[in-house]
């Protein structure tokens, strides 16, 4: 087989079935096209080829006597690093973690282990998964394939660029507040935040607990749905696991069709502040979608204009506990003051190196937030405000099957843009944010190039709790429609990497 | 440490009156701890117990142990409280190298149990109602052991070691209301309501309820309120005592400490005090304020604990009966008068002659050895009764006595055996070789040989002077080294006098 980087995990699973190809030539392949573009995406962080390849071995060995675990067994994938790993390091993107090697796997990653699937590498991210950027790694940033000088979007703009850059078929990522869907929009890939509790957070480095979601970034959207069957379900090491029986991802993409689906468009999330060529690609695809049988309404969730506000006050406020355990005593960075020091000295001056400006500032932030005396005014009216953007959820969703938007204002901005202004990038969240407030699951997938600067954009799907394979439904109906119109995929127009290779 | 000066404590009844408050802390002896699945032991080598959870580590979550909140319920119960239909848990944040994640998972606003009523005797046998606001589920801390230093405190240690095996050991910690109206009672008053939690926790069989081990922890609040004031006065939280010994005299040191301050124009600085048993006196630990900050916020990882109703009621109907009740059950039971009673109360020996009537000895008996000689060999070496035998060891000791193995004073040598460690009174019996000897050809030769030092013995009983076998009685129970059943060795005596 040729090209093998160039396939989905869908088509690789067929071909290896078939013998056409093997894991380990599969990993192989995907290695080396780690080895030749990395340098200049910068989408890893760790990678150990004599770890993947024994894995894909091990696959190949298994499929050779016929107990393959998963019709994805010996499919490689990228893991980002704010997944727990005992066979890589742990870092969540931060100094402070810093070659730190897990005892125990994340939930997900036994989960993907057990399926046979073959871990690629440990992909970057903002430190602590907390940016819209990956400028926030302490190891550099990562670069937007389709303009390397442009940001991959973050938090998990190292998975999102991994599987734009073909480096991987598809890879797992976290969403806080957008971090697997606002990458995908930025990279032209597909990315899906599940219903809260519906994959296990275990092993998943902790950002804000209420908040953080671990789901599948891939290029397809049937890819996302395979990997999404394989890490979702009841964990019991995770009390805030739903033991809820789901119907299969998969089959609903299978299965795809629009006619009489009902999509809410989100009036908040439609016109002011959001770029003329997304707002234009968005339409387009409404449009499409309605040619083929869907009703599209216009609906309002009032409660949207405080939804940022009470986000960034819950998130720091929650990460500034979660982040606590970061202190040198039992694991990970420890810094000596000059001359010695008290404990209260040593985890101090830790805290001070080990910690990134931007972890710093949501630490102050939320302890602030905290604060007897600032707890109600702050963290009470944020909870406050959360349960309003859940109302106005469950109040569309007694009209609607899903909801639309475009997912994010703006396609990829260029590197160091918003660096000196942390409110405009946090404004940049605003279409994700209330899935995370809400719990409810959400998808973005592309729907074409910005006119303006030829940038991907992506539309974001939003389905009630639960309700994740609605969202499968209609993103693989689109994702037809799209390429049906289009001729081809829209990662196929991304530019080469490699002279000469696209 | 500077000496406080302390006020005479009746002088200081009467210029202040003592107000308290307690916050006990149980440890549950569940076998794995509140929120992972790490084994709840005791005394393992350091760091053996533990999971990521314990170890607060990255990724790392809590998942609520449900024997834990069972026994939190029955608890809740038993101390007459309300349990909460739904509570939930928090986060009490603050650095400390003891507590892995630099948070406490705790309960804030939504406790389990609320508004409860706890009934305490007093040795008098006068009964005291201590109201409880509150009773909620939480987790321990690690344990630091600080190397280097001369006080074996964090202040000048060369280092510290952390131990994370108690690291999420279940607890609940109980608060009283404020309590008013101990006066002169006050530390009597305090070591029979940690008394009486003791016994609660031990008869719901949900704590190893053993304080020297920490199992029970009791933080004594103490102010004083100048009499005719009508306020309420500064008080200081004396952390972890650990005896109920030890409660009392903290709670009767603070009252005439304070005392003496407020007397000399002083006043009183907010803050923890430390036990010193050794001293017998109090010292200042860190100031604490009401405004202590914590950062209180809902736990995210966990869901509410709602338990169902069919679940409390199960746990209510299986409560054991409250200890004042079982109190009086006992002494009719076992049928002691007020002054027998009162000193097992006292002695705090009602579990382990519980214990030893139901491993057969009669109640009489059983008390005799643990009011007696036990708690006499206890003070010598300054150590609990119950920390020196138990109470099977008890009953089978006097079941020796009763079959007649044993005399009551070859008893007390085979239990210094025990004590020392050389097994159970059987098996002390066999390696001393202490048991009576019930042959009578050996204890007839022994006579034998008395007789010839003193050939007039015989002479005199035939003359009716009976009481001449004593002397002979002695030397036979010499020769056996106590190993004789004295009645029986009369009897022979008698015997072969009449004979001749």
């Amino acid at each position: 087989m040729t090209d093998l980087i160039r396939h989905t995990a869908a088509e690789l699973a067929t071909a290896l079935a078939s013998g056409a190809t093997s894991s380990v030539e599969v990993t192989q392949a995907h290695l080396d096209r780690i080895a030749a573009v990395d340098g200049a995406v910068h989408a890893f962080l760790h990678v150990n080829p004599e770890v993947s390849l024994a894995a894909a071995k091990a696959s190949d060995a298994r499929r050779k006597a016929g107990t393959i675990l998963n019709a994805l067994d010996g499919v490689p994938l990228a893991i980002k690093d704010v997944l727990v790993t005992t066979d890589m390091p742990s870092t969540s993107g931060s100094l402070i973690l810093e070659g730190w090697m897990s005892p125990y796997d994340a939930t997900v990653v036994t989960k993907i282990r057990e399926a046979g699937l073959v871990p690629l590498g440990k992909t970057n991210m903002d430190e602590f998964a907390m940016g819209s950027s990956t400028e926030h790694s302490a190891y550099g940033p990562t670069h937007n394939p389709w303009d390397l000088d442009r940001i991959p979007g973050g938090s998990g703009g190292g998975s999102a660029a991994a599987v734009a850059a073909f480096e991987a078929p598809f890879a797992l990522g976290s969403d806080t507040g957008g971090s697997i869907r606002q990458p995908a929009h930025v990279t032209g890939t597909v990315g899906v935040k599940p219903t809260y509790g519906g994959v296990s957070r275990y092993g998943a480095i902790a950002l804000a607990s209420s908040l953080d979601q671990i789901g599948p970034v891939s290029r397809t959207v049937l890819d996302s749905a395979l990997l999404h069957d394989i890490i979702g379900g009841h964990d019991r090491h995770d009390s805030t696991s739903l033991k809820d029986e789901w119907p299969s991802m998969a089959e609903a993409v299978r299965n795809a069709n629009v006619k009489g689906l009902r999509i809410g468009v989100v009036s908040e999330l439609d016109g002011e502040g959001f770029q003329p060529g997304v707002l234009a690609r968005f339409h387009e695809a409404l449009a499409l979608l309605e040619a083929n049988g869907a009703e599209v309404v216009e609906v309002s969730l009032p409660s949207l204009q405080y939804a940022v506000a009470a986000y960034y006050l819950i998130l720091p406020a929650e990460a500034s506990s979660n982040l606590a355990k970061y202190d040198s005593v039992r694991f990970g960075m420890r810094v000596n003051p000059v001359g010695g020091g008290t404990v209260e000295q040593v985890m101090s001056a830790t805290r001070e190196a080990g910690f990134g400006a931007e972890v710093k500032r949501r630490i102050i932030l939320g302890t602030y937030a905290l604060s007897a005396g600032y707890y109600d005014a702050y963290y009470g009216s944020a909870q406050k405000v959360r349960t309003l953007v859940q109302r106005d959820f469950a109040a569309a969703f007694a009209n609607v099957d899903v909801l639309a938007s475009p997912t994010a204002p703006t396609t990829a901005w260029k590197l160091g843009e918003k660096l000196d202004d942390p409110m405009a990038m946090w404004r940049g969240d605003i279409a994700t944010i209330p899935a995370n407030l809400a719990g409810i699951p959400g998808m973005s997938l592309p729907v074409g190039l910005a006119e303006e600067d030829g940038l991907p954009v992506g539309i974001q799907f939003l389905a009630p709790a639960r309700a994740d394979h609605r969202l499968y439904n209609v993103g693989g109906a689109l994702e037809s429609l799209l390429e049906e119109k289009w001729g081809h995929t829209l990662l196929s127009q991304a530019p080469a990497l490699i002279e000469g290779q696209r | 440490m500077a000496k406080a000066k302390l006020m005479d404590f009746d002088k200081a009844l009467e210029l202040f009156e003592p107000v308290l408050g307690f916050e006990v802390h149980v440890e549950l002896s569940t076998k794995t701890k509140m929120f992972s699945a790490a084994p709840n032991n005791f005394g393992s080598e350091p760091n053996t117990n533990i999971t990521p959870t314990c170890l607060g580590l990255p990724g790392a979550l809590p998942v609520v142990n449900e024997q834990a909140v069972r026994y939190s319920i029955s608890l809740g119960l038993a101390l007459g409280c309300d349990i909460a239909p739904s509570s939930s848990f928090a986060r009490k944040n603050y650095f400390y190298p003891d507590l892995a994640k630099n948070y406490q998972i705790s309960q804030f606003d939504e406790p389990i149990a609320i508004n409860g009523n706890v009934e305490v005797e007093l040795a008098d046998g006068r009964l005291f109602q201590i109201d409880i606001e509150r009773a909620h589920m939480e987790e321990d801390a690690g344990k630091l052991t600080h190397v280097g230093g001369s006080t074996g405190r964090i202040q000048g240690a060369e280092y510290s070691l952390v131990d994370f095996n108690r690291a999420g050991v279940p607890l609940v910690e109980i608060v009283t209301r404020i309590i008013y109206g101990a006066e002169a009672d006050a530390p009597e008053l305090a070591k029979a309501y940690v008394s009486t939690i003791r016994d609660m926790v031990v008869a719901l069989g949900i704590s190893d309820a053993k304080m020297e081990r920490g199992n029970i922890r009791c933080d004594a609040n103490v102010s004083l309120s100048p009499r005719g004031s009508g306020k309420l006065g500064t008080r200081t939280e004396t952390k972890n005592v650990n005896s109920l010994r030890s409660v009392e005299r903290a709670v009767r040191y603070e009252i005439q400490r304070q005392a003496a301050i407020l007397a000399g124009g002083g006043t009183i600085t907010q803050e923890t005090r430390h036990w010193h048993e050794d001293t017998g006196a109090t010292s200042a630990g860190r100031p604490k304020s009401d405004a202590d900050d914590y950062r209180y916020f809902p736990e995210p990882d966990l869901l509410p604990v709602v338990p169902a109703p069919e679940l409390i009621e199960e746990l209510r109907a299986a409560l054991p009966e409250k200890p004042a009740e079982r109190r009086r059950r006992l002494k009719a039971d076992w049928n002691f008068s007020d002054l027998e009673f009162q000193d097992v109360v006292n002695s705090d020996l009602l579990n382990e002659i519980t214990e030893t009537v139901a491993q057969g000895a009669s109640p009489q008996t059983a008390r005799k050895w643990w009011t007696g000689e036990i708690a006499r060999l206890a003070n010598i070496a300054d150590a609990e009764p119950a920390s020196l035998v138990t109470p099977t060891q008890v009953a089978e000791l006097q079941l020796l006595i009763d079959d007649g193995t044993l005399t009551d004073r070859l008893a007390r040598q085979v239990l210094e055996g025990v004590i020392a460690g050389e097994g159970s009174p059987r098996q002390v019996v066999d390696a001393r070789g202490l048991a009576v000897v019930s042959d009578d050809g050996a204890l007839i030769a022994a006579i034998d040989e008395a007789l010839k030092s003193q050939p007039d013995v015989m002479e005199k009983i035939r003359e009716g002077k009976v009481q001449a076998a004593g002397a002979v009685i002695g030397a036979v129970m010499k020769a056996m080294q106590g190993k004789a059943d004295a009645a029986r060795v009369r009897e022979l005596v008698l015997e072969r006098a009449a004979a001749l």
